[in-house]
C-alpha cells in the first residue's frame, strides 16, 4: 500500500495515501525543524533550572538562581523607597511653608504633584483643576473650606462628606422639594441670587420679585452663606456674589440647587494615600493656584 | 430541509423540539421575575420555529435511497451562510466599539450600548458565530470527503448547527441584557453553556460515526486537527464552566473555582480556546483547502505529524503566560512560559508546511485571490505564533501585558489567521458545493484580499504602537523617582491609535460585506444550462483545482 509515486516538481516521493485528489510528500523533516526544536528544548529546559520550576508533592523545585517574584517585588519597592528617600524624609518632616521656600524640594513637588493629581484629583477636578460641572474650580475659585496651606492639607485628608470620622460636612438643603419653600418663592429667590453677582439683572419689571427675593434670602439663606451672601468658610458655603459657581450659575441651575439641595463628596484621602502624598498634592494645588490665568471654565457660568 | 429526513429522523426531530420548547417554557415560568425568562421565550420560540418548518414538510415522502450515494452537504451550505452573516456582524460591532474607544460618548446613555456589554457581544460574534459556524460547515465537508464515508444520518448535523447558533443568539442577546458570568470568551452563564455540551456531543459523534465508517484506511491530517478542536473544547468548556446557579430560575451562577484557582483556570480555558479554536480547527480547514486549491501535494507528512503532536501537547501547559507577575506562584508561570517557548518550533513547521505546499505553485497564488488568502493566512499564522511565543517571556510581558500590543497580538492572529484562511476557504468550498463554475466575480475577491490585507496592517501597526507606548509610559520615572506619566497621559497618547484601528476594523469589515454579496450571489447565479452556451462566456476564471474531480 505505501507505494508512493515520485513528484515530479520536488522529486519526493508520496506517500502512497491519497484523500479525494489530496496527496502528501514523504520528505523527511527539514533540518532546522530539528534544529529548532532542540535549541528551544534546551533553553527551555535550562530556565526551568534557573528559575522556580517543576512542582513535586508537597512543594516545587525553587530554581538555581533562587529567584522569587515576592523577592524581587520586595527588593525593588525597598530600591524605589531608598532612591526617593532625599527628597522623601524632608517632605515628610518639614512644614508646608518650609517646603515651599526651597526650590528644589519644589521643583519635586511639580514634578510629582502633576502626576498624583492627575491619577487621584483629574477625574473630577480636571487636568488643569479648574473642575467641571458639580466639581468646583480649585485652581481659580475661592476654595469652599478655606485656602490656606493647612486648611487645605485637612480638607484633602478628611474629605467632604467622606467615610473619615472628621470629615468635613456641608449640605445645601432642598428647599423646593421639601416643602420649605414654594415654586414660586424657589423662583424669586433664583431671581435674587443671580442679580448678586450680576446686577444688570435687577429691571423695572423684576423690582417686585426681587424684593421678595431678597427677603426669602434673608429668612432661609443667610445662616450658611452670610448676611452679605459672601459664603461662610467654616460651614463650607459658597460666596454667591462672586462668578464662580459649582454648579452652574445661570437661572436654571441655580433653580435646580435651591429646589433640589446639592451636596458634594470628596474622598477622604487620607485613606489612599501617605501623608506625604498628601503633602505633594496640597503644595501642588497651591502652586497651581498662584500661576493659575485664564478664562474661569467647568462649573462657572 | 425536512424532506431529507427519514421518518424516524422526523419523529426525533419533532421530539427534540417538543423537548426544547418544554424546557423554554419552563424557564420562562419560572424565571418570569428574571432575565432567564426572556431567555426561556427565546429558547421556546427557537422550538416552535423549528416545530413550524418541520410539520410543513412533515408529510412530503421519504428522501429516496438514492441519497446515500451523495455526500450530505446542505448543512454545510447554511453553515456557510451563517458564517458570512455572523462575521458581518461580529465585525460591524467590533468597528462600533473600537469607535467607542475613540470616542467614549457614542454610548448613548444606555445600558446595552455601554463598553462592557458590546465588547463580548463582537468578540463572540466572531469567534463563535463567525469562527465556529465556518468550523462546523467546512468540518462536516472535509470529513465525508476525506473519509468518503456520508454523514452518518440527516438530522444530527442540522441538529447541531441550529443548536449552536441557538447558543450564539442566546450569548450575544444575554450580553446586551447583562447576561455574563464575567469569564473572558466564556461569558454565557449556566444554562446555555449546558446546552452548548449537549451540542457538542452531538458533533462529536457526527465525527466518531463518520469515521468509524471511513473507506480510506488513513485518517487524513485535517480530521485529526478537526478531532482536536472538538475533543479539547468540550474539555475546556465543560471544566471552566463548572459553576452553582443561584436557583433554577435564575441567570447567575457561582464559579466552582475562586481567587487564583479560579484565574488559572479560566486561563488554561482562554489560551487553549485559542490553540483549539482558532488554531487546531482552522489549521484542519488549511490542510484540506489550500493542497485542493493549489493542487499540490502536502509538503510533509512527517513535518505534519510533529507539529500536530507538538501543537496539541504543548498548548496545554502554555495558558500560565496569562497570569505573570500576578498572584500565580512564580513555578507556574515559568513552567507556562517554558511550554510557550518550545511551542514555536510546532507552529512554525505548520506554517512552513503550507508556505512549501505551494511551491509548485506559485504563479496560482499570484493569479488568484483565493490561493493568496491562504498563503496570507499561513504567514499570519507563523508572525502570531512567533508573537506569541514571544509575549510569553517573562520580561517581554512586563512591558505588553494589559496593553493594546495584546489586542494587537490577537488581531493579528484573528484577521490575518483565522479569517484569511476562512474566506480563502469558503470562496473555494461554494463553487464546488453548488456546482458552479466559479465565483460571481473574481475582481471582488481580489478587492477583498487587498481591503482585509491593509485592514489587518492598519489595525496590527496601530495597536503595536499604541502598546509599546502605553507600557513605555506605564514605566517611566522621572528623576525624582516618581512616574512620570498619569494614566490619563497615556489615555490621550493612545487616542490617534484609537482611531487608525477604527479605520482598519473598518476596511475588515467592507472585505467581509463583500464576501457575503460575492457569495449569495454566486449562489443565486443559475447555473449554465449548456455546455455549448459556457465557451460563449467572455472571461473565464481560472478552474478551482484541477484536480478536483466533478462534483467536488
Amino acid at each position: 500500500m505505501f507505494v508512493g509515486e515520485r513528484d515530479p516538481f520536488t522529486g519526493h516521493q508520496t506517500t502512497g495515501h491519497e484523500w479525494n485528489g489530496i496527496k502528501e510528500l514523504n520528505t523527511p523533516v527539514p533540518r532546522p525543524v530539528y534544529f529548532f526544536l532542540i535549541t528551544m528544548g534546551v533553553f527551555a529546559l535550562a530556565w526551568t533550572l534557573l528559575m522556580p520550576s517543576w512542582p513535586y508533592g508537597s512543594g516545587y523545585f525553587k530554581g538555581l538562581l533562587g529567584v522569587d517574584q515576592k523577592q524581587a517585588v520586595a527588593k525593588s519597592i525597598e530600591e524605589a523607597t531608598t532612591g526617593r528617600a532625599h527628597w522623601m524624609t524632608r517632605i515628610e518632616e518639614e512644614d508646608l511653608l518650609q517646603i515651599q521656600s526651597d526650590t528644589d524640594l519644589m521643583h519635586i513637588v511639580r514634578e510629582d504633584g502633576r502626576t498624583l493629581f492627575g491619577d487621584n484629583c483629574a477625574a473630577c477636578h480636571g487636568a488643569n483643576a479648574k473642575g467641571n460641572k458639580g466639581y468646583p474650580n480649585i485652581a481659580q475659585a475661592p476654595m469652599l473650606w478655606g485656602d490656606d496651606p493647612q486648611t487645605v492639607l485637612q480638607t484633602v485628608t478628611v474629605g467632604i462628606n467622606g467615610t473619615d470620622p472628621n470629615t468635613r460636612v456641608s449640605q445645601m438643603l432642598a428647599f423646593g422639594r421639601d416643602g420649605m419653600l414654594t415654586k414660586d418663592q424657589v423662583s424669586q429667590l433664583a431671581g435674587f441670587v443671580v442679580s448678586l453677582s450680576d446686577p444688570t439683572t435687577v429691571t423695572d419689571n423684576n423690582k417686585e420679585d426681587m424684593a421678595k427675593g431678597k427677603d426669602l434670602f434673608a429668612t432661609n439663606c443667610v445662616a450658611c452663606h452670610g448676611n452679605d451672601a459672601k459664603g461662610i468658610v467654616e460651614s463650607g458655603a459658597p460666596n454667591l456674589t462672586d462668578n464662580h459657581w459649582t454648579y452652574g450659575g445661570g437661572r436654571g441651575d441655580i433653580y435646580q440647587t435651591i429646589y433640589s439641595g446639592r451636596q458634594g463628596h470628596m474622598p477622604s484621602w487620607g485613606k489612599r494615600l501617605t501623608p506625604a502624598q498628601i503633602k505633594i498634592i496640597t503644595l501642588y494645588l497651591l502652586d497651581l493656584r498662584k500661576q493659575a490665568v485664564g478664562p474661569v471654565t467647568g462649573g462657572a457660568s | 430541509m425536512i424532506s431529507q429526513l427519514t421518518g424516524i429522523e422526523r419523529i426525533v426531530a419533532a421530539f427534540t423540539f417538543l423537548i426544547l420548547i418544554c424546557f423554554g417554557v419552563a424557564m420562562a415560568a419560572g424565571g418570569r421575575d428574571d432575565l432567564i425568562g426572556t431567555h426561556g421565550w427565546v429558547i421556546s420560540l427557537a422550538g416552535i420555529a423549528g416545530a413550524i418548518a418541520l410539520l410543513r414538510g412533515y408529510d412530503a415522502p421519504d428522501p429516496s435511497p438514492d441519497r446515500l450515494s451523495e455526500y450530505y452537504d446542505d448543512p454545510s451550505k447554511a453553515g456557510i451562510i451563517l458564517t458570512l452573516i455572523w462575521g458581518v456582524i461580529g465585525m460591524l460591532v467590533g468597528v462600533w466599539v473600537a469607535a467607542l474607544l475613540a470616542w467614549p460618548e457614542l454610548t448613548f446613555d444606555a445600558a446595552w450600548a455601554g463598553f462592557g456589554r458590546l465588547r463580548p457581544v463582537h468578540t463572540s460574534g466572531v469567534i463563535f458565530g463567525f469562527g465556529g459556524n465556518a468550523l462546523i460547515a467546512t468540518s462536516l465537508h472535509v470529513l465525508q470527503r476525506t473519509t468518503r464515508a456520508r454523514l452518518p444520518d440527516q438530522f444530527s448535523p442540522w441538529f447541531v448547527l441550529f443548536g449552536y447558533n441557538l447558543f450564539c443568539v442566546l450569548a450575544a442577546s444575554g450580553y446586551l441584557m447583562g447576561i455574563t458570568q464575567s469569564k473572558e470568551y466564556a461569558e454565557p452563564e449556566w444554562y446555555a453553556d449546558i446546552w452548548l455540551v449537549v451540542v457538542w456531543v452531538v458533533y462529536f459523534s457526527i465525527y466518531i460515526r463518520t469515521l468509524m465508517r471511513r473507506k480510506e484506511p488513513h485518517i487524513y491530517v485535517a480530521n485529526w486537527y478537526y478531532m482536536a478542536f472538538i475533543l479539547v473544547v468540550a474539555l475546556l468548556h465543560i471544566i471552566n464552566n463548572l459553576a452553582v446557579p443561584v436557583s433554577l430560575g435564575h441567570v447567575k451562577s457561582y464559579s466552582a473555582f475562586s481567587g487564583v484557582q479560579d484565574a488559572m483556570t479560566q486561563w488554561w480555558y482562554g489560551h487553549n480556546a485559542v490553540a483549539f479554536f482558532l488554531t487546531a480547527g482552522f489549521l484542519g480547514m488549511m490542510y484540506y483547502y489550500l493542497p485542493k486549491r493549489a493542487g499540490r501535494p502536502i509538503y510533509s507528512y512527517r513535518m505534519s505529524i510533529i507539529s500536530f503532536w507538538g501543537i496539541t501537547f504543548m498548548y496545554m501547559w502554555a495558558g500560565s503566560h496569562h497570569l505573570h507577575y500576578t498572584a500565580l506562584p512564580h513555578w507556574v508561570q515559568s513552567l507556562g512560559m517554558a511550554f510557550s517557548v518550545v511551542l514555536l518550533v510546532p507552529s512554525w513547521a505548520s506554517a512552513g508546511n503550507a508556505l512549501l505546499t505551494l511551491n509548485g505553485a506559485w504563479h496560482k497564488v499570484r493569479d488568484d485571490a483565493v490561493l493568496r488568502f491562504m498563503m496570507l493566512a499561513a504567514i499570519f499564522y507563523g508572525l502570531a505564533t512567533f508573537e506569541g511565543s514571544f509575549m510569553a517571556i517573562r520580561a517581554v510581558n512586563s512591558l505588553s501585558h494589559y496593553t493594546d500590543w495584546t489586542i494587537g497580538h490577537v488581531h493579528a492572529g484573528a484577521l490575518g489567521w483565522v479569517a484569511m484562511i476562512t474566506y480563502g476557504s469558503l470562496y473555494a468550498l461554494t463553487p464546488w458545493l453548488w456546482k458552479r463554475p466559479a465565483l460571481y466575480s473574481a475582481k471582488l475577491v481580489e478587492w477583498h484580499f487587498w481591503l482585509a490585507l491593509s485592514g489587518t496592517v492598519i489595525y496590527v501597526f496601530a495597536m503595536w504602537n499604541s502598546g509599546v507606548i502605553q507600557g513605555l509610559m506605564w514605566r517611566t520615572y522621572n528623576d525624582s523617582g516618581t512616574l512620570n506619566y498619569t494614566f490619563v497621559d497615556s489615555l490621550v497618547a493612545m487616542h490617534p491609535y484609537y482611531i487608525a484601528r477604527t479605520i482598519g476594523g473598518l476596511l475588515f469589515l467592507s472585505g467581509a460585506v463583500i464576501a457575503l454579496y460575492n457569495i449569495v450571489m454566486t449562489i443565486r447565479t443559475p447555473v449554465p444550462a449548456a455546455s455549448e452556451s459556457a465557451s460563449d462566456i467572455p472571461f473565464v476564471f481560472e478552474p478551482a483545482a484541477p484536480t478536483a474531480p466533478a462534483g467536488e
